[in-house]
């Protein structure tokens, strides 16, 4: 497959991603709704590392500043610190079976969470709600659906 | 495991390190963090990507204007009927308790200017629907289908049929951010209506609730009461319906009391909002012979009271028209008082 072909495809599912971040769902579920774009920017970080490089995750975290709302750059410093995490294990973790894998998720979620809580701490708005961490958890749990789509789409690609 | 190309591993020596790409990253991130929170130096960058996120934004929402448009034009004949009576009762019922509005106007107004007290007017209304698009879940925001290029600006009020709704926070191109009045960040200085007791209602992060936490045991509040904008913060216009007390609860051992409120305008179940425009009250009134004499509202006043939501326009330029707009345009010329209000 050539790396044409290969942003066509990260371009594609990027932009569902953000369409799923802000689809409008009922008060109760949207609070457990999984951050998509990031769970996306790992994938990629994991598996397109070369392609996407660190740039990409920024670009994403700056997407979702815009489109959720709150200070710039918050969500791209969170979306590249969780990048760098996942670049620096890509060999790693990418052999890992994929229970194992949606156990690292989990971690990376609650960093970027945490990224986000701390961060608005600072400003001076943290809301201290235990489900602020439900995303995370959510995300897990969905990492490997995740994960067997986009691999069937990037068969049917190739 | 999908995997693109034979090598997926970076040559070495190509390109700056992990790391230090992530340090200039993040050193970038900071700075427009402290960019944007210190002063608003990012307006323009944030038009931009407001205009850049337009279509996304837009794309959510289509379905559910298509759908609306879809009801209403095949919805059957009856319920067009139905729905015409309902409507037709509501305008007559709002006109009869309108009736009166126009002379208790024109007597509040004569009596403020005994006491030189001007009054904010309203000078301009438009309405907003709120997109389908859900924000950051934690804060109580919403996006409205107007922005800079309707005349929106950052701190505009934003009223529904019922209350206060909220205010603007930010400003993009075609849309804009509206705070409501039930998030953790907001606070309205209210007042209450029986007993004109001034204080400060702050959201909680419930959609229903309103707390004022600055009210003491002896405070002369009781359940039940109406409490309405007090005009002070210069950002709502004074006078406007916020909430309702639901709870009233002194403690002698503790210094103020537990007083919440609900809010009267429906945040979680509204469609169209109302922006407005006012002038807020000048600090140096002018009475002139001729505005004491007139009856300053009229005809268009009971108009734009019934069908404000209607006819933004009509009643805009009606309201501008009145001479309940003078006060102002006649202040600088007559200068004849400059004392400012008790």
């Amino acid at each position: 497959m050539s790396s044409r072909t290969g942003f066509l495809h990260i371009l594609l599912t990027t932009a569902i991603a953000l369409l799923l971040t802000i689809v409008p769902l009922p008060q109760v579920i949207n609070m457990a709704r999984p951050d998509w774009m990031l769970l996306l920017v790992i994938y990629w970080s994991l598996n397109a590392a070369f392609l996407t490089g660190l740039t990409y995750a920024w670009l994403c975290g700056l997407t979702i500043d815009a489109l959720v709302g709150g200070l710039i750059g918050q969500h791209a410093l969170a979306f590249v610190l969780v990048a760098t995490i996942a670049q620096h294990f890509q060999f790693r973790i990418r052999v890992f079976p994929v229970l194992h894998q949606a156990f690292v998720v989990l971690l990376l979620v609650i960093i970027y969470k945490f990224m986000l809580f701390w961060i608005d701490g600072i400003v001076g708005a943290a809301t201290t709600s235990w489900l602020r961490w439900l995303p995370a958890l959510i995300g897990a749990l969905l990492w490997p659906l995740l994960v067997a789509v986009l691999d069937t789409s990037a068969r049917s690609v190739r | 495991m999908a995997r693109f190309g034979s090598d997926t591993r970076p040559i070495i020596g190509r390109g700056p390190s992990l790391v230090a790409r992530f340090l200039l990253l993040a050193a970038i991130s900071i700075g427009l963090m402290v960019a944007d929170h210190r002063n608003n130096y990012l307006t323009k960058l944030r038009n931009i990507m407001s205009a850049g996120i337009y279509p996304a934004h837009w794309l959510v929402d289509a379905p559910f204007r298509a759908s609306s448009w879809l009801m209403s034009s095949f919805a059957d004949r009856d319920q067009l009927r139905n729905e015409n009576a309902r409507l037709a009762a509501q305008v007559r019922d709002l006109q009869v308790s309108v009736q009166r509005l126009a002379a208790v106007t024109a007597e509040n107004q004569r009596l403020r200017e005994l006491g030189e007290a001007t009054e904010d007017i309203t000078k301009k209304r438009m309405v907003a629907q709120i997109m389908h698009v859900d924000l950051d879940p934690l804060r109580h925001r919403v996006l409205l289908n107007k922005g800079q290029s309707d005349g929106v600006f950052k701190g505009q009020p934003i009223l529904d049929a019922h209350g206060v709704f909220g205010q603007i926070t930010q400003v993009g191109r075609y849309t804009s951010e509206a705070i409501l009045i039930s998030d953790p960040e907001h606070a309205i200085p209210v007042r209450v209506n029986r007993s004109g007791l001034r204080t400060i209602a702050a959201g909680t992060g419930n959609l229903n609730k309103l707390n004022m936490p600055f009210l003491t045991g002896e405070a002369d509040i009781k359940v039940g009461d109406l409490l309405i904008s007090s005009g002070l913060g210069g950002i709502f216009p004074a006078g406007y319906p916020v909430g309702i007390v639901t709870r009233m609860e002194r403690n002698p051992a503790e210094t103020f009391a537990t007083v919440e409120a609900r809010p009267l305008a429906k945040l979680d179940s509204d469609y169209e909002v109302v922006l407005i425009w006012y002038q807020p009250p000048s600090i140096e009134p002018a009475i002139t012979p001729a505005t004491i004499t007139n009856t300053p509202v009229s005809v268009e006043a009971l108009e734009s009271g019934a069908n404000s939501d209607q006819k933004p326009d009509a009643a805009s330029s009606s309201t501008t028209g009145t001479p309940a707009a003078k006060p102002k345009a006649t202040s600088s010329g007559t200068g004849s008082s400059t004392r400012p209000t008790p």
